[in-house]
């Protein structure tokens, strides 16, 4: 065969590949945003959640760091100051009149002060807050154990799950708050605290005062900031999109251990 | 040789002018199972995926550091984003290690699929999705994973039952005695040919072996690594690798480590005979040559 019949040939392999590469990846935006694939791909959490719980054991313990690992700074990501009239009135008086509402499917619903957090069992730990986005930073908490809250308020049998209802704004017009959940695995972790301190100040405005949500074993998106009441469910369905927390209802997935 | 699984192969006809011209003294040699054949595709498919919704991740957080955390005091290993020039023109920048590049087109700033420019570490014709959408990315990445890895365990278990790892891809020890002359060979683009053509030339061995036993399987040992909740398995285990934020830079580096193999992969498919090649990873059937020797 002569050169001058194989330049084009080449030439038109290289551009049938590079074409047939496009459609590929218009197809894969396209599936992307049908109704069904990203439910076929949705079934890969279900698998991720089971093989860490085949291989963990339900207390497996996040990695605790010493104060030579602590991040300069505890980064702030999301929202920094929420600004509803409720949230700023809280934070004008510190917090006095702030009361954590814990309620559903428990015997004994109650409204906790912050002194009323405090006078309960606490931990304090040193753990790296692993966020969605790929970043970590390294941080000491001290809060609230929140089974020691669990054992205050005394769950039916029937709870699945804690839901966590925040202060911060989502939508501009301030209408939606951030929600997040967990199983009751989780809520009974040793680690799962509700902090009140980032090391050893009390926790800024910027990383969610006066409290929120540690637990370890999961991403930061997990870890909500701002509570101002839980309540224990049979199941989420019927909450706002149904999927458990905010991100969850935009397609993050709800089992968030990697 | 026995033809594995015969009655459900899968043939293509190709025109015979694109097939090398036959010679009185070739045959076709049944080189690929249908088994290795079809993980072959699988892998090809579930790799490409998991590279371009990896970069899609990347995306999310375009930096790569070395250690426990990303806040460690040492600067970015690596950085690919974008700002704005005085003239108020978007400038896409890459600094690796301290050294800035102007990446503006390509890396940091480049345009989308609607044309305009767009901050994105990688672009838009490399990632799935096309567009920032960490969530889906996610969603692609954590499918194909699992795909890739049962696919990849599938694979080992044929390899070691069927005797094609100790057969095929093991080295002998007259290949280990080759290694310079297989380089000298290489480096020369002189690829055996004829009876020698139907085995793998030990370079070709090496390299299958270093990917199979060792990028492939660190590149999910690094995924672990990066799983706030597999990091509770046994404590400490991920500051072996030097801590989460080193498992996401190895991670990164192992995932362009396969691409360069790929492309030296194909690279070698397209000079040892394309669609020679291509016909036996799709049919299994590979034409050998007489003795000539052809370059």
């Amino acid at each position: 065969m002569s050169n001058i019949e194989k330049i084009p040939r080449r030439r038109f392999l290289a551009r049938a590949l590079g074409a047939a590469s496009a459609l590929a990846l218009a197809g894969c935006d396209r599936l992307s945003r049908t109704e069904w694939f990203p439910q076929v791909l949705a079934s890969a959490e279900k698998l991720n959640a089971a093989a860490a719980h085949l291989v963990t054991s339900r207390k497996s313990m996040a990695q605790e760091f010493a104060e030579s690992d602590l991040s300069p700074t505890f980064r702030s990501n999301g929202t920094a100051d929420p600004e509803t009239r409720e949230y700023q009135a809280m934070t004008a008086n510190a917090f006095a009149d702030y009361r954590l509402q814990v309620g559903g499917l428990v015997e004994a619903p109650q409204r906790f002060s912050l002194a009323d957090l405090r006078a309960l069992p606490s931990r304090t730990q040193i753990t790296r807050h692993d966020c969605v986005e790929g970043w970590s930073a390294i941080a000491k908490w001290k809060g609230t154990q929140f089974s020691a809250l669990l054992a205050a308020v005394r769950p039916q049998a029937g709870a699945r799950y804690v839901m966590f209802y925040c202060a911060d704004p989502m939508e501009a017009d301030g209408t939606e708050f951030y929600y997040e959940s967990v199983d009751m695995e989780d809520a009974y972790h040793p680690q799962t605290i509700l902090a009140y301190d980032l090391n050893d100040t009390l926790l800024p405005v910027a990383n969610g005062a006066p409290i929120r949500l540690r637990v370890e074993r999961q991403l930061g998106y997990k870890h909500a900031k701002y509570v101002m009441a839980i309540e224990l469910v049979a199941s989420f369905d019927s909450i706002a999109g149904g999927k458990g927390g905010y991100w969850e209802d935009q397609g993050y997935q709800w089992f968030a251990g990697i | 040789m026995p033809v594995l699984g015969q009655r459900f192969e899968w043939r293509i006809t190709l025109p015979q002018a694109l097939v090398n011209t036959p010679s009185n003294a070739s045959y076709l040699y049944y080189r690929h199972t249908l088994p290795v054949r079809v993980m072959h595709w699988i892998n090809v498919v579930a790799l490409t995926i998991l590279l371009m919704s990896g970069l899609q991740i990347f995306n999310a957080y375009p930096e790569l550091h070395w250690g426990k955390s990303s806040y460690t005091g040492s600067p970015a290993l690596l950085e690919i984003k974008a700002r704005d020039s005085a003239t108020g023109q978007t400038i896409g920048y890459t600094r690796v290690l301290g050294r800035e590049f102007d990446t503006t087109g390509v890396l940091g700033a480049s345009r989308g699929p609607d044309g305009t420019v767009t901050r994105a570490a990688f672009p838009s014709w490399a990632t799935v999705p096309g567009t920032q959408w960490l969530a889906m990315a996610r969603a692609w990445h954590f499918f194909f994973a699992w795909i890739f890895v049962i696919n990849g365990l599938g694979f080992l278990a044929y390899a070691i039952f069927s005797r094609h790892l100790a057969r095929d891809l093991a080295p002998t020890r007259s290949d280990l005695q080759s290694i310079g002359q297989s380089l000298k060979e290489h480096l020369r683009f002189r690829h055996p040919s004829g009876e020698a053509a139907k085995r793998y030339n030990v370079l070709q061995k090496l390299a299958y072996l270093v990917v199979i036993f060792g990028l492939l399987p660190l590149a999910v040992l690094m995924g672990f690594a990066m799983s706030p909740w597999l990091n509770s398995l046994l404590t400490g285990w991920v500051d072996l690798v030097g801590g989460r934020q080193s498992a996401r830079t190895l991670h990164f580096i192992i995932a362009w480590l396969l691409v360069a193999f790929v492309l030296i992969h194909v690279f070698q498919v397209i000079v040892t005979g394309f669609w020679n090649n291509l016909r036996s990873m799709l049919t299994g059937r590979y034409r050998v040559q007489g003795e000539s020797r052809h370059e």
